[in-house]
């Protein structure tokens, strides 16, 4: 009885630092900014209490739209080429000969540099008169005149950044896909080639279903991502033309920053958490599914 | 001619083909790896080659692939840039350490907790410690922000290094937790048993088995810290408390003679990949792993 009492008191005190952390760090800040929404506060003057107005203000706010919208797309967009990218990649070097092995290795190094210093390099790259992309298309043939990639038409900006973040993240799908891929029975495998089965036929037929699970979760971690997407383009577009590249998150931050509406900023965080809120929950609920 | 050997002939052309087509398929298949390692590689390759250009040759119109001459010199505009290259990086490693250290030490304690004592309600807790998973930290910065001004941890490596720890800290925990679980029990019986208390068995018995598990929290927390941006951006706002990333992101719009310097930009963006390359390189299996049971679980 004591002995038992003893130690949940040392249990608890070995997970004090993280309680307190947690609380003072996550907790506190969640709650403050729940509060911080029902205010109109711009730092200036003392917070006044103003309800659910931010709330109706930012239902009626035409760039609120606008960067969810973008958000959208720009999801919408990249998702599918990074899970078909990353799966492809996956089936090419998914068994261990040296060059496959070293093959996904060079995949997966740019996923280790930051977001921002590969946003740099990019930025660099499709420069307009100095980037090596205009100048590359142009002694291939492609183009006569430079593009001006970034910042000028919301569509090429789009692209040119979805090109650079694919060449930075496509290795992450590819070697959780690949783990997937080897952890099936090679019993499976070998059963549907002696059953005379294409190779197409066993990837839609075994391989694909088999590793359905991680695929989902892949899809959503990186819908999360993409929703969350800031970086790239404050590095590379600044938002511009017009804000038309503002992601939600770039939104959230010209508000509660530069502008300092800090009420309004945290009722548009607070959106946008829900949104995020909504596809971590379908995420968690797989995973313990997965589990039991 | 009897219809077996034709048979046979047949299906011994067959396999013919097919060898003939594996082998076709290897070659297909190494032709594309090759391909790919190309397009990953370039972007780096021409990221470094660009740093070591001249001034003259980084502002050429159109530009050039590679340097006509090699100089260090864009390196050298950046040691001096602003506050200085060694400030930006004390800032960028000091704030990547105290991330570290206070990842270790907050879910270490917390795992063994988890792992191996009655703590009351410790599922309801561990949810509760999980919080960061389901609230971005992107939405938790103005809060903090306000925190840390109160507080004078703004522009500071700790206040920075907090939030980074926030970001950090389920994927830490949920690691440090199972490795404490899949330590037999005997281990610690044992220990008991000989009269150690439970800081000695923590510190005796537990910690030098988990060792995998403490290099990949601190990996990730290093990697994390090093190259997060948007809370850099956020708590830091005077020149000298910058981290790399926020310099350089400065940088891109600051003008030698009229345009941006990339010679130097790049040379930026070379320092900052260095050890990051270095430790993937060094920790290749602790990445593998760590994203394993990170994204998936």
């Amino acid at each position: 009885m004591y002995a038992a009492k003893r130690n949940k008191l040392i249990g608890l005190m070995y997970l004090a630092p993280a309680l307190i952390f947690v609380s003072a760090f996550t907790a506190y800040p969640l709650l403050q900014m729940m509060w911080l929404s029902l205010n109109d506060w711009t730092l200036l003057t003392p917070p006044e209490f103003v309800g659910f107005d931010n709330f109706v203000k930012a239902f009626s706010d035409d760039q609120v739209w606008d960067s969810l919208g973008f958000t959208l797309k720009y999801t919408l967009f990249i998702t599918p080429i990074l899970m078909i990218g990353g799966y492809l990649l996956a089936l090419l070097t998914a068994t261990n000969s040296p060059l496959r092995r070293f093959t996904r290795a060079v995949v997966f190094v740019p996923v280790v540099i930051g977001l921002g210093a590969s946003s740099l390099l990019w930025y660099w790259l499709f420069s307009a008169r100095y980037g090596l992309v205009n100048q590359a298309l142009v002694d291939l043939g492609a183009i006569e005149d430079p593009i001006l990639w970034l910042g000028v038409d919301a569509n090429i900006s789009n692209w040119a950044v979805i090109i650079s973040v694919v060449w930075k993240v496509l290795g992450f799908g590819m070697i959780l896909f690949v783990a997937a891929i080897q952890a099936i029975p090679s019993e499976i495998n070998e059963a549907v080639v002696v059953d005379g089965a294409s190779y197409w036929q066993r990837v839609t037929r075994v391989t694909l279903p088999l590793t359905f699970r991680t695929v989902l979760l892949v899809t959503l971690v990186s819908i999360i991502g993409s929703l969350l997407a800031f970086d790239q383009f404050y590095i590379m577009t600044a938002g511009q033309p017009l804000n038309l590249t503002a992601t939600s998150v770039f939104y959230v931050h010209l508000n509660s920053f530069p502008y300092l509406k800090l009420g309004y900023g945290a009722a548009l965080s607070l959106i946008l958490a829900v949104i995020i809120l909504f596809f971590t929950v379908v995420q968690l609920v797989l995973t313990r599914r997965s589990e039991t | 001619m009897g219809l077996a050997t034709r048979a046979v002939q047949q299906s011994r052309g067959a396999g013919r083909w097919a060898r003939l087509w594996a082998k076709r398929t290897k070659y297909l298949v190494g032709a594309v790896c090759l391909a790919i390692c190309i397009v990953m590689l370039l972007p780096l390759v021409m990221s470094v080659l660009a740093s070591l250009k001249t001034t003259e040759d980084a502002a050429q119109v159109p530009p050039i692939y590679v340097p006509t001459t090699a100089t260090f010199d864009s390196y050298e505009r950046l040691w001096n840039f602003r506050d200085g290259l060694p400030k930006y990086l004390a800032n960028s490693f000091g704030t990547a350490l105290l991330t570290i250290a206070l990842a270790l030490g907050v879910t270490v304690p917390a795992g063994y907790a988890l792992a191996r004592f009655p703590v009351p309600g410790k599922e309801l807790l561990f949810v509760f410690l999980l919080l960061a998973l389901i609230i971005p930290y992107q939405a938790l910065l103005t809060p903090l922000f306000l925190m840390f001004a109160k507080l004078g941890l703004t522009n500071s490596w700790i206040g920075l290094a907090i939030v980074h720890t926030t970001i950090q800290l389920p994927f830490s925990l949920y690691i440090m937790r199972n490795s404490f679980e899949a330590v037999p029990r005997e281990l610690e019986e044992a220990a008991v048993v000989d009269g150690g208390n439970s800081w000695q068995v923590l510190t005796r018995i537990y910690l030098p088995t988990v060792v995998p598990a403490l290099i990949t929290v601190t990996l990730f927390a290093f990697i994390t810290s090093w190259n997060e941006f948007l809370g850099a951006l956020v708590m830091l706002n005077t020149d000298s408390s910058y981290t790399l990333p926020i310099v350089l992101a400065a940088a891109r719009t600051v003008n030698v003679l009229g345009g941006t310097d990339w010679g130097m930009l790049q040379a930026g963006v070379t320092i900052s990949i260095i050890p990051c390359v270095g430790f993937y390189l060094l920790l290749q299996k602790y990445y593998v792993s760590g994203l394993l049971s990170g994204a998936v679980k």
